[in-house]
C-alpha cells in the first residue's frame, strides 16, 4: 500500500479522532487493508458459501467432461460425451435419486437423456463450461479496458478526458444485448468459437467500469500523498499504478464482479436468441432453447441447465454484495435492536452471577 | 441552464450520429444479405439478386451507404422520414410504427406496476431494516436478479398459463390450501407491519382470519367461475380506500380531509349501479378517457371544497380516492363480461393466452376487448415485472436508508413529528430524488430491453423488427430499432441530469 499511513484510510468518514470512532478503530486497529477486507468478506455469509458453491459448479464442469478449448483436449472422469448418444435408460427420465431406499444413487444418467439419448449430465456441463469461460473472458477483457480508459481520462483529464468519454458515451448508447446479437451473428457466421465471442463481448462491456475508475482516479490524484509521490520524482505511470490504482481496487473489483453476474445473463440470452454459441458446441442459453418445446414431456432438459444458470449468476451476485460490503465500510451492518437486546441481557447475567 | 441544454444536446448529437454509424457499420458487415438468393435454385436467380442490391444500394460501399441512409433519417426534419425498406421491400417508417405501438402496449403497463410494486416494496424494507421480511426480500431481489428472463417465461406459460386455465375448469382450492395461503399472508402481514409482540399477534391473527374468510367466500359462492366485485366489494374497497389514503398522505386527524375522502367514496358508491346499468352499455375510448379525467376532477372538488385549512392537500387525497374507486368499478364492469369471453368460441375456456398480443377475430365490445389485451399481457407483464422490480427496490431502499439516518430526520423526530410525518413528508421527498433519475433512465432503457420478453411471448414488437433485421443482415429495420431506443436513452438521460438539479436545490448544473 502506497499511502502513507493506510490506517487513517480505512474508516472512511470517521474521522481519526480515537474517542469518536472508538469501535471502527478497536476493529481495525493493527490490520492491514488487506487484513480488514478479508475479514469483512468472511463475515457475509452468503458471500462465503458462494465461493464454495461457485468453486464446486466450476470444478465440476471442467473436470467431469475434461476441458476442450483452442486444441487442448484433456479428458474427464465422465464416460460421456455431450454429443455422444447412448441408449436411452428408462425412456430418458434422470437416474438421480437421493433419497435412501431402492435406486439411491446417480445412476448412469443423473440428469437424464434427451429423445435421442444425449446424456444431459454430460451437456450441462460442457454447457457450464462454455457459460463460465464466456463470463469470465467478457469480465477480464471488460475490466481491462474499462479500466486503461477510465484512468486514462481520470488521471490526464482535459482534451484526452472529454474524447474517450464521449466515446464511452457513444458505446453506452447501444444496449448490451443489442450489439451483442449482431456481433454474435457475425462470430457464429464466420464459425468462430465460444472464446472469440467472449472476447468480442468484453470490447463492448467496458462502459460502466470506465467511468466509475474515472471518477476515483478524479478524486484520487487530488489527495496530498498523490501530491508527496509527484514532489519525490515519481513518474506518470508509477503514480498511477503504485498509488492510485491500489486505492481503486475495490471499486474496481466489485464492479468487474457485477459486470461478470450481467455477462453470463446476457451471453444466455444470446445463446437463447441463437445469436450466441452454436451447434454442435452449446452453452446454457443454447440448451434451454433447443428444449424449450419438449418442456410438457421432458421437463429435466429444461430445468438443469436454468438452475446452473441462477446458481451462477447468484453467486457471482452474492460474491459481488460480500465484496462491496468488506471494500466499503459505511455500508456496515448496524447490531439490530433484538441483537443488542439479547447482548445487554447477557451482560446483565453476567454480572449477576458474579 | 438554456447553455447547458443547448451544450449537451449538441454533444448528445453528435454522440448518436457516431453510435449509428458504428451500429451501422456492425450490421452492414455481420455477414452476407445475398446469401439465401445465391444458395437458392430459382432460375431468375440473377435478376432477383439484382433488384435487391439495387433496392438496399448494395453496389455501394457501406461507408457510404450509412450516408444515403442518414440522408433519409434527415428529412424526419423536414416531416418526410425514409427509414428506407426492408429485405423484402417494405418502407421501414410503417414497420416501425406498428412495431412502436405493439412494444410500447407491452412495457408501458409493466413499468408501472414495476415502479409502484419496487417503490412500495423498498420503502417497507428500509422502514423494517434487517428484520425477516427486509432479508426475505433482500434475497427475493438477489434470485430475481440472477433470473434469465427467457427461463423465467417458460416457467410461466407452464405453471400460470396452462396450469392455471386447467384449474379455472374445475376451481376449487381445497381447504389445506386455502389455510397455507391464509397464514402466509397473515405473516406477510405481520412482518410488513411490524410492532411490538403483542400487536404483531393481532396483525398476524386478524390478517389470517380475514384472507380466510375471503377465500372462503369465493369457493362457497364458486367465485372464479362468475368473478364480480359487486356492491359489497365496492363499498367495502372504497371504504378503505377513503380511510388507507387518507391516513398514509395527511394522517386520520384532519377531520376535513377525512371527511372529504369519505364524501368520495360515498359518492363512487352511489354511481356504481348507474354506471354499469346504464353508462357501461356504450363504453367507447374516448368516453372511458373522459370519465377518468371526470373522477379526478370530482374527486379533486369534493376534497377542495370540504377541505378547511389545507384544500389542496385534501383535493390530492380525494383525488386518489376517487381513482381507486374508479379503478374497481372499471374491473367489475371487466367481470361483467368474463364468462363471455371464457366461453366465446376463440378463447374456449383457456383465458391466459402465451403468445401474441391479440386474440385473431375475436371481435366483441371495448370490455371483451379488454379482458383480451389483459389476458394476453399477463405473462409477459410478470416477466417485466419480475426482472426489473429487484433493482428498483434496491435502489429505493438504500436511497431511504441513506435519507433516514440523516441528522435532519433526528431533528423531525425530536419535535415531537408522528412516524408518518417523519416518514412521507421529510424521508420519502428527499429519498425520492436519486429514484425519479434512476426511474428516468429505465425509461429511457424500456424499448430496447423488451427484445428477449417480445421473442418469447411472440409479440410482433420492436425487437421482432430487430431480430428480423440481424436474421436477414438487412441494416435498415435494425437501424430504426436503434435510432428509436438510441433516441430514447440520450433523451432520458438528459432528462435524468435535468430532473436532478431541479429537485435537489443543492446541484447546479454548469
Amino acid at each position: 500500500m502506497s499511502d502513507p499511513n493506510p490506517s487513517l484510510q480505512v474508516p472512511l468518514g470517521a474521522g481519526n479522532q480515537l474517542d469518536e470512532s472508538s469501535i471502527e478503530q478497536r476493529e481495525t486497529i493493527g490490520l492491514s487493508q488487506g487484513q480488514i477486507v478479508r475479514k469483512r468478506f468472511f463475515h457475509h455469509k452468503g458471500a462465503v458459501v458462494s465461493i464454495f458453491v461457485l468453486a464446486f459448479v466450476i470444478v465440476l464442469a471442467f473436470s467431469s467432461v475434461g476441458i476442450h478449448v483452442w486444441g487442448l483436449n484433456t479428458p474427464g472422469w465422465w464416460p460421456w460425451h455431450w454429443n455422444a448418444t447412448p441408449p436411452l435408460v428408462n425412456r430418458g427420465i434422470p437416474t438421480l435419486n437421493l433419497i435412501p431406499g431402492p435406486g439411491f444413487g446417480i445412476g448412469p444418467h443423473p440428469f437424464g437423456q434427451d429423445e435421442i439419448g444425449k446424456d444431459i449430465f454430460a451437456l450441462v456441463m460442457r454447457g457450464t463450461q462454455q457459460s463460465i469461460m464466456i463470463m469470465l473472458l467478457v469480465g477480464l477483457v471488460g475490466t481491462g479496458i474499462g479500466v486503461l480508459i477510465g484512468a486514462l481520462a481520470g488521471f490526464y483529464r482535459g482534451i484526452g478526458d472529454a474524447i474517450l468519454m464521449r466515446f464511452t458515451d457513444v458505446i453506452i448508447t447501444i444496449p448490451f444485448i443489442v450489439v451483442g446479437a449482431v456481433i454474435g451473428r457475425s462470430i457464429g457466421a464466420a464459425g468462430l468459437g465460444a472464446a472469440v465471442l467472449g472476447l468480442a463481448l468484453g470490447l463492448f462491456a467496458w462502459t460502466g467500469l470506465a467511468r466509475l475508475v474515472r471518477g476515483e482516479f478524479l478524486s484520487l490524484r487530488e489527495r496530498e500523498f498523490i501530491d508527496a509521490a509527484r514532489v519525490s520524482g515519481a513518474s506518470d505511470a508509477r503514480i498511477i499504478f503504485k498509488h492510485i490504482l491500489p486505492n481503486a481496487v475495490g471499486v474496481i473489483i466489485v464492479s468487474a464482479t457485477l459486470l461478470m453476474a450481467g455477462a453470463i445473463l446476457a451471453e444466455t440470452a444470446l445463446s437463447f436468441l441463437g445469436y450466441g454459441v452454436r451447434n454442435p458446441d452449446t452453452s446454457l442459453g443454447l440448451i434451454v432453447a433447443q428444449n424449450v418445446a419438449a418442456f410438457a414431456t421432458r421437463p429435466w432438459l429444461f430445468w438443469w441447465p436454468g438452475i446452473f444458470i441462477i446458481v451462477i449468476a447468484l453467486t457471482v451476485n452474492f460474491i459481488g454484495d460480500g465484496l462491496r460490503d468488506a471494500f466499503d465500510p459505511r455500508q456496515k451492518k448496524m447490531p439490530s435492536a433484538k441483537t443488542l437486546s439479547k447482548a445487554d441481557a447477557r451482560r446483565v447475567r453476567a454480572a449477576s452471577t458474579v | 441552464m438554456a447553455s447547458f441544454v443547448f451544450r449537451r444536446l449538441i454533444a448528445a448529437v453528435i454522440v448518436l450520429l457516431a453510435a449509428t454509424f458504428l451500429m451501422y457499420m456492425l450490421v452492414a458487415l455481420s455477414g452476407d444479405p445475398l446469401k439465401e438468393l445465391r444458395e437458392s435454385s430459382a432460375p431468375n436467380k440473377i435478376e432477383l439478386m439484382a433488384s435487391l442490391s439495387q433496392r438496399l444500394d448494395l453496389d455501394v460501399p457501406p461507408f457510404f451507404r450509412y450516408f444515403l441512409w442518414l440522408g433519409g433519417v434527415g428529412q424526419c426534419f423536414v416531416g418526410a422520414c425514409d427509414f428506407g425498406v426492408n429485405v423484402q421491400g417494405l418502407p421501414v417508417v410503417i414497420l416501425l410504427q406498428q412495431a412502436m405501438g405493439s412494444t410500447l402496449q407491452l412495457v408501458t403497463g409493466a413499468q408501472i406496476i414495476a415502479i409502484i410494486v419496487g417503490l412500495i416494496v423498498g420503502i417497507t424494507t428500509a422502514l423494517r431494516q434487517y428484520s425477516g421480511y427486509d432479508y426475505t426480500i433482500t434475497f427475493a431481489s438477489f434470485l430475481f436478479f440472477s433470473l434469465p428472463i427467457f427461463w423465467v417465461a417458460v416457467l410461466l406459460k407452464q405453471y400460470i398459463a396452462i396450469g392455471f386455465n386447467n384449474w379455472l375448469s374445475d376451481p376449487i382450492i381445497g381447504v389445506p390450501i386455502m389455510i397455507g395461503i391464509s397464514i402466509v399472508s397473515g405473516l406477510l402481514w405481520m412482518s410488513l407491519l411490524g410492532g411490538a409482540s403483542r400487536r404483531r399477534w393481532i396483525t398476524l391473527g386478524v390478517a389470517t382470519a380475514s384472507t380466510l374468510a375471503l377465500l372462503a367466500y369465493f369457493e362457497l359462492t364458486d367465485w372464479f367461475t362468475t368473478p364480480s366485485v359487486g356492491i359489497v366489494g365496492v363499498v367495502i374497497t372504497a371504504l378503505a380506500a377513503a380511510l388507507g389514503v387518507t391516513a398514509v398522505s395527511v394522517g386520520l386527524k384532519d377531520k376535513n380531509a377525512v371527511r372529504g375522502a369519505l364524501v368520495t367514496a360515498a359518492v363512487g358508491i352511489a354511481l356504481y349501479y348507474p354506471m354499469t346499468y346504464f353508462v357501461f352499455r356504450s363504453m367507447s375510448l374516448p368516453l372511458f378517457f373522459a370519465l377518468s379525467l371526470g373522477a379526478v376532477v370530482v374527486g379533486g372538488a369534493i376534497g377542495y371544497f370540504l377541505g378547511g385549512r389545507d384544500r389542496w392537500q385534501s383535493a390530492r387525497t380525494s383525488a386518489i380516492v376517487a381513482v381507486i374507486i374508479g379503478v374497481v368499478i372499471v374491473i367489475d364492469g371487466h367481470l361483467l363480461y368474463w364468462n363471455d369471453y371464457v366461453n366465446s368460441s376463440r378463447v374456449n375456456g383457456r383465458p391466459v393466452a402465451t403468445i401474441g398480443s391479440t386474440t385473431p377475430n375475436l371481435g366483441g365490445n371495448f370490455w371483451i376487448q379488454g379482458i383480451d389485451t389483459f389476458t394476453h399481457l399477463l405473462l409477459p407483464t410478470i416477466a417485466i415485472i419480475l426482472i426489473s422490480f429487484a433493482s428498483l427496490t434496491r435502489y429505493t431502499r438504500a436511497s431511504m436508508l441513506e435519507v433516514m439516518n440523516q441528522d435532519f430526520i433526528r431533528t423531525a423526530r425530536s419535535k415531537g413529528l408522528t412516524q408518518r410525518t417523519v416518514v412521507v413528508r421529510h424521508a420519502l421527498r428527499n429519498a425520492l430524488i436519486p429514484i425519479a433519475t434512476v426511474i428516468a433512465l429505465e425509461i429511457g432503457a424500456l424499448i430496447g430491453g423488451a427484445v428477449i420478453t417480445e421473442s418469447v411471448f411472440g409479440w410482433s414488437g420492436m425487437g421482432r423488427l430487430f431480430q428480423n433485421g440481424i436474421d436477414h443482415v438487412d441494416p435498415n429495420p435494425v437501424m430504426a430499432f436503434f435510432v428509436v431506443t438510441g433516441l430514447l436513452a440520450v433523451i432520458f438521460n438528459l432528462l435524468a441530469d435535468l430532473l436532478y438539479a431541479s429537485l435537489d436545490p443543492r446541484i447546479r448544473v454548469s
